[in-house]
């Protein structure tokens, strides 16, 4: 009966966890080759990986990268690999390795976009990582505006006009909230810049133009091409559809049944129909609803659909997040005396977006290889251009290369994206 | 201890609750309410679950909306007006059953955040405020973890220090320690009965009869969306009047 009663005399010191087992035998026979049927998946895959490789790297690497044409190209593989050696024909993307960059753009303006692109780097990393001085934030806000001219050129004028619009809806919003409250400050701060933008940018911008003529080389929209097209469209797309995103899922939530009518109607509506017709609506129905005369870029139509393409899933996956969250955080805020739109921003939006975080990253993804279609509508991104490049008799039968070449870029461009929502995921875990 | 309940009421009207009626859809939750708080009164709600407690003390800072009679916070009349309703709410603390801190921000933050954007009071004396309240809830040496790696005692303390940090002149507790483990009951309990000891005008549905007896000037009785009975502890506990309150006394304190 006395092993009823137990005291322990001792209590154990914490012990550090036991080191895992190393060796390189030992990891292969747990992961590869632990059982039998696991064997045999492993040697199976194995010999499908050799047959894969077996073709595809000769083929890679017995290669030529300086002739000028296709034939030359077989010819100079044939001599040095021997007659019937099947080899890339890398040559194609050296030759046509600024197109594929720039599209049309003149060669001696390159310069422009180049140090857009790294400018747009500049902005967006303090965007990316919250370690950087929140003063660059400044930067990143007019960066838009100064990328525009840079790339378009003309007049400089017109972005700063452009963004005083912002500037002065957000002095209208001051100026009437304090006197008339939250609800008036808003619509005025969404009217101002719109009606400064329809009716006074133009005149405004003219004529400080004529006082002080500043300006760059200007460059029409048809002359914009390959990467550099494909990354414009993509990134503001990205950058614009996830504020309308978010105000689209909180539109969706509201109490005020037009906001709420109008959202969940956008929001169907969009996702109801293929981005291609929103492509084709943008390339040619909406001339006709727009005043005879006035001309819209046909680059900025077709960024317009693609972010309201994009906003609409958006706004579903950032309402997956907000139905995430528990009612006692909405509860916690209110509590304090936060306001809707303090509790949304410091409190409700951190915490859905962080929760979606995974699919926002998606829908950024698919929206950057969505750039693609702006081919069908005659634009001519690096998909485009193929087709252009191949029409030339020196590259006709050329295939692999091109598209091989162009789905590496894009993959660089996704995988870096996704393993920026890793990090960022891991980095805002806080729970232990 | 038992100074807390030495100290003076005044006849100060901190909350007035005349003829308040609360309706879920169709379902009559709170009937006929009528209360008076007055400044430095220390009032524990008890009651069977679902008689609606919670409802009450969360319709005194709107979070739940009432469909009839009056509520009067610290002389502010509760109505829909939303600058009444954030008036009221930056006045009285809550702390609920869940703690509600918001994970995503360090406890400083959770204690600096509705001073910062509520009061606009600067980031340097409210980070001094939430150290002070911090310590005096004796979690000083936390501020800097997230909600997620404290326990829940800890996190409760939080709470009730982040409301602290408002300065507010009521404080509401919504079930307070019934999420919690026992052993770690009574640290929060002693951080409410410390709070009572300076006076707070305190609103405090629990179940934690101890306290009651300990540091409530009153205690109020609901059941089926009544106030059922109100008394004073001693009196209340040890000659409860109505059937009720009777049956639920002795379903709580045992057999
Ligand atoms: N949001 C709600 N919608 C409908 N009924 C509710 C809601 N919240 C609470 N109730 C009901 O109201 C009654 C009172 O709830 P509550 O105040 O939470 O009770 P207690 O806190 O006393 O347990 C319960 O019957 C509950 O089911
Ligand atoms: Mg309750």
């Amino acid at each position: 009966m006395s092993k009823l009663s137990y005291v322990r005399t001792e209590m154990l010191p914490e012990q550090a966890p036991p080191v895992a087992q190393a060796g390189i035998v030992k990891w292969l026979r747990e992961n590869l080759f632990s059982s039998i049927p696991n064997s045999i998946l492993t040697l199976a895959s194995l010999a499908f990986l050799y047959v894969i490789l077996s073709h595809v790297l000769p083929w890679m690497f017995q290669s030529s990268w300086t002739a000028n044409s296709l034939s030359e190209c077989r010819s100079m593989i044939a001599a040095a690999y021997g007659e019937g050696t099947h080899g890339a024909c890398w040559a194609v993307i050296r030759e046509r390795f600024l197109q594929l960059v720039f599209g049309f753009y003149p060669a001696e303006l390159y310069w422009r976009p180049i140090v857009a692109f790294i400018l747009m780097l500049v902005a967006l990393a303090p965007v990316l990582f919250d370690k950087l001085p929140r003063k660059m934030l400044w930067f990143s806000a007019i960066f838009p505006f100064l990328c525009f001219w840079l790339l378009w050129g003309g007049s400089i004028w017109v972005p700063i006009v452009a963004l005083a619009g912002f500037v002065l809806g957000g002095v209208a919003y001051a100026l009437i909230g304090a006197k008339f409250g939250n609800l008036p400050a808003t619509i005025a701060a969404f009217l101002v810049p719109v009606l400064w933008w329809l009716l006074l940018a133009n005149p405004v911008s003219n004529g400080l133009h004529s006082i002080i003529p500043l300006g760059l080389e200007a460059v029409e929209s048809a002359k914009f091409g390959g990467f550099m097209l494909s990354v414009l469209i993509g990134i503001t797309g990205i950058v614009m559809s996830l504020p309308i995103g978010v105000l689209l899922a909180l539109g969706r939530q509201s109490d005020l049944l037009i906001v709420k009518a109008i959202c969940v109607g956008f929001i169907e509506f969009i996702r109801g129909v293929p981005l291609i017709t929103l492509l084709f609506v943008a390339s040619v129905l909406l001339n006709y609803f727009l005043p005879p005369g006035t001309t819209f870029d046909i680059i900025l139509r077709v960024i317009i659909m693609v972010t309201l393409f994009a906003s609409a899933y958006m706004a579903e996956v950032i309402r997956g997040g907000l139905a995430a969250l528990p009612k006692g955080q909405y509860e916690g805020a209110d509590s304090l005396g936060l306001d809707f739109w303090q509790s949304t921003r410091l409190i409700i939006m951190p915490q859905a977006l962080k929760i979606s975080i995974p699919s926002i990253v998606s829908t950024f993804i698919g929206l950057f290889k969505d750039t693609v279609l702006v081919s069908i509508i005659g634009l001519l991104d690096p998909i485009g251009l193929t087709t252009n490049i191949r029409a030339d008799a020196a590259w006709n039968g050329i295939i692999w290369e091109l598209y091989g070449f162009i789905a590496l870029v894009f993959f660089i461009f996704c995988f870096s994206m996704s393993r920026y929502s890793m990090y960022l995921e891991r980095k805002l875990q806080t729970s232990h | 201890m038992a100074n807390a309940k030495k100290m003076d009421v005044s006849d100060e009207v901190a909350i007035q609750i005349e003829k308040m009626n609360k309706w879920y859809g169709s379902f009559h939750v709170l009937k006929d309410i009528d209360l008076t708080v007055y400044r430095g009164e220390r009032i524990v709600i008890c009651g069977p679950s679902g008689s609606g407690k919670s409802t009450l003390i969360r319709c005194i800072n709107a979070l739940e909306e009432h469909q009839q009679g009056k509520i009067t916070v610290d002389g502010t009349h509760l109505s829909s007006d939303l600058k009444n309703i954030d008036a009221i709410r930056s006045e009285v603390g809550m702390c609920f059953q869940h703690f509600n801190l918001f994970p995503h921000l360090s406890i400083l933050e959770n204690c600096t955040l509705a001073p910062i954007w509520v009061r606009k009071i600067p980031k340097k004396e409210a980070e001094e405020t939430a150290m002070h309240f911090l310590e005096k809830v004796k979690i000083p040496d936390q501020a800097l973890k997230y909600p997620g790696q404290l326990s829940g005692g800890q996190q409760q303390r939080v709470a009730i220090a982040r409301s602290l940090c408002m300065q507010p002149r009521i404080m509401l507790f919504d079930e307070p320690t019934s999420a919690l483990d026992p052993e770690m009951i009574k640290e929060v309990l002693d951080t409410m009965i410390e709070l009572a000891e300076e006076g707070m005008t305190m609103l405090c549905v629990t179940h934690e009869m101890g306290f009651a007896r300990q540091v409530a000037n009153r205690v109020i009785f609901m059941d089926a969306g009544q106030i059922v009975e109100q008394n004073e502890p001693e009196e209340f506990f040890n000659n409860p009047q109505s059937e009720r309150t009777q049956l639920f006394l002795s379903q709580i304190l045992g057999h």
